[in-house]
């Protein structure tokens, strides 16, 4: 992958599934290009984060789905000042909270792709972007938006 | 439950604060002494302020995993014996007033007779608080955040301050009006580190952006240093040479599913009071036009304003109006905030400085006292779980 595909530059922390395996089908479902989330088997509610028990109705019985990789921005903000030393020099940055309405409203954090300095419309329509990282060791992808319409 | 038995189950005028006390407040990584000494230091200003020996110590409360454990305190300090030692989990300053509660509870029920509340501070010799962390991988809920940017306490909090001032229509200049009371109370408490160090409105509205919607004086600064005060049931405290301060009600806890990872708690955009607040009022006894004093833990002003709201202070739409620095300024506003320059000007000491604060407006040391304050409120830790608070008053209100 080269650089300019990535949206933040190389050096931050990579994203690794739980050492307990509790996310694992997340991040396997990255790498493949689909966003699985966790779907209760027993009462069919979504959840995000992952956990072992199901919040709802407390079933372990915990299964992934797959979601279309598209939702609504609940919240953003744009940094500013860097808190660590692969952002130093970058400039401001935005990361977005998107809630996904078709998945009972969870919520992930991503970066929101385009103009850094773009104002941000909440509740704006936006679609997921796979950013794989196949150089990572080991390999990784993220899951980044942009605006939609 | 009976009205007698009900009233039994609280912490309302059983438990007192007898004294307080601090090192000198430092810049990060100016601190001359060790952080277990600055613990040591502070604890024994706040007994020599109580008029105790320090060998009467016989517990502690800290939170936010203080690095000085309380077996090692007391083998320093000679105490005769040790009997709490109670940690509040998590939540970073949220623990502030959550551990005087524990420390009240202690000393209401019998398990121990003089327990201080302490928190030590040196980040300037150990990690620091505004820096995201330099790990080649993360896993569990830093993984959903972290590798996309989002990683320190600002950033964290931002994100819940945009979605509220969107809910809600609130102006930054409520954010503006919070930290300039703020400042402006420093120049009169010669322990801020702020002191000597104005800030204009001017230089508020230039100074850059850490993260939208926070400047660089709406966030706390980073501090070393450390606070003690010392919890005593409240029949010891008439004997002791302060005023008394009597704790009318501390709460602490978090909202349903606050903890809900990847930024899920499903009111989020709130300082998780809302669940607090009226209990808090309600073992006090007081409402929120009874409070003479606030003090309100700033991590991020926006989180102040929250905090303001949950406690009932105003409504998300009177706060333009009422949320002014004229309105935040002792003696005479009217609701006085953050009297001692707080985590933004006076010291970051993790909150527990505004705890000390808000014993002094009842005791009437303030470095901006508020005239004949009796009712005396201090919050801690907005957006974090658990939060906490607690309400003190003087003799004549209990």
């Amino acid at each position: 992958m080269n650089a300019a595909a990535s949206y933040l530059p190389a050096g931050l922390p990579a994203p690794r599934p739980a050492r307990d395996g509790l996310d694992a089908p997340y991040y396997e479902a990255l790498l493949n290009g689909k966003l699985l989330i966790q779907r209760c088997t027993a009462c069919r509610g979504w959840q995000w984060g992952a956990e072992w028990i199901c919040h709802r109705c407390l079933s372990f019985d915990l299964d992934w789905a797959e979601t279309e990789a598209a939702g609504r921005i609940f919240s953003w903000e744009r940094v500013w000042h860097p808190v660590h030393p692969a952002l130093e020099q970058h400039g401001p940055y935005l990361v977005v909270l998107v809630e996904l309405p078709q998945a009972d409203h969870v919520r992930l954090v991503g970066n929101l792709l385009g103009d850094p300095r773009q104002s941000v419309p909440l509740g704006g329509a936006v679609q997921g972007v796979f950013e794989h990282h196949p150089d990572g060791e080991p390999p990784y992808s993220l899951l980044q938006w942009q605006l939609t319409g | 439950m009976t009205t007698s038995a009900a009233r039994e189950r609280t912490l309302r005028g059983r438990a007192a604060i007898a004294g307080v006390g601090e090192t000198r407040y430092y810049k990060r990584g100016a601190a001359d002494d060790p952080e277990f000494v600055l613990a040591l230091k502070a604890i024994l200003a706040a007994a020599q302020d109580a008029g105790i020996d320090p060998r009467e110590i016989d517990g502690f409360a800290s939170y936010s995993n203080d690095r000085n454990d309380p077996s090692r305190l007391a083998a320093a300090l000679g105490l005769p014996e040790l009997r709490f030692a109670s940690m509040q989990w998590g939540g970073g300053g949220g623990g502030g007033s959550a551990a005087v509660a524990a420390a009240a509870a202690a000393v209401a029920t019998g398990m121990a007779q003089c327990v201080v509340v302490f928190r030590a501070l040196a980040q300037g010799q150990f990690a620091r608080f505004g820096q995201g962390p330099k790990l080649p991988g993360v896993s569990g809920e830093p993984a959903y955040t972290m590798p996309y940017g989002l990683m320190s306490p600002a950033q964290m909090f931002s994100m819940r301050c945009m979605r509220h001032l969107h809910e809600t229509g609130i102006s930054r200049d409520t954010y503006k009006a919070v930290s300039l009371a703020a400042y402006h109370h420093a120049q009169n408490n010669p322990r801020a580190v702020m002191h000597g160090r104005p800030l204009s409105p001017e230089a508020y509205d230039e100074a850059r952006w850490i993260v939208e919607p926070h400047r660089l004086y709406d966030c706390c600064m980073e501090n070393d240093g450390a606070a003690a005060l010392i919890v005593v049931p409240a029949e010891r405290v008439r004997d002791l040479p302060n005023t008394p301060v009597y704790l009318l009600g501390a709460t602490t806890g978090s909202e349903h599913r606050a903890g809900a990872p990847c930024h899920n708690a499903p009111l989020y955009a709130t300082a998780c009071f809302t669940t607090l607040a009226p209990r808090l009022y309600e073992m006090a006894e007081v409402t929120p036009g009874d409070v003479d004093v606030l003090q309100s833990y700033e991590n991020f002003t926006g989180g102040v304003v929250m905090s303001i709201i949950e406690h009932g202070f105003c409504t998300p739409e009177q706060a333009n109006e009422l949320l002014t620095f004229e309105n935040l300024i002792a003696p005479a506003g009217l609701l006085p905030l953050n009297t001692s320059g707080g985590n933004l000007a006076e010291c970051y000491m993790h909150g527990l400085e505004l705890v000390i604060e808000a014993v002094r407006q009842i005791r009437g040391d303030s470095p901006n006292p508020v005239p004949g304050a009796r009712v005396s409120m201090v919050t801690s830790g907005p957006m974090v779980t658990p939060a906490s608070n607690a309400i003190f008053g003087a003799e004549e209100v209990l």
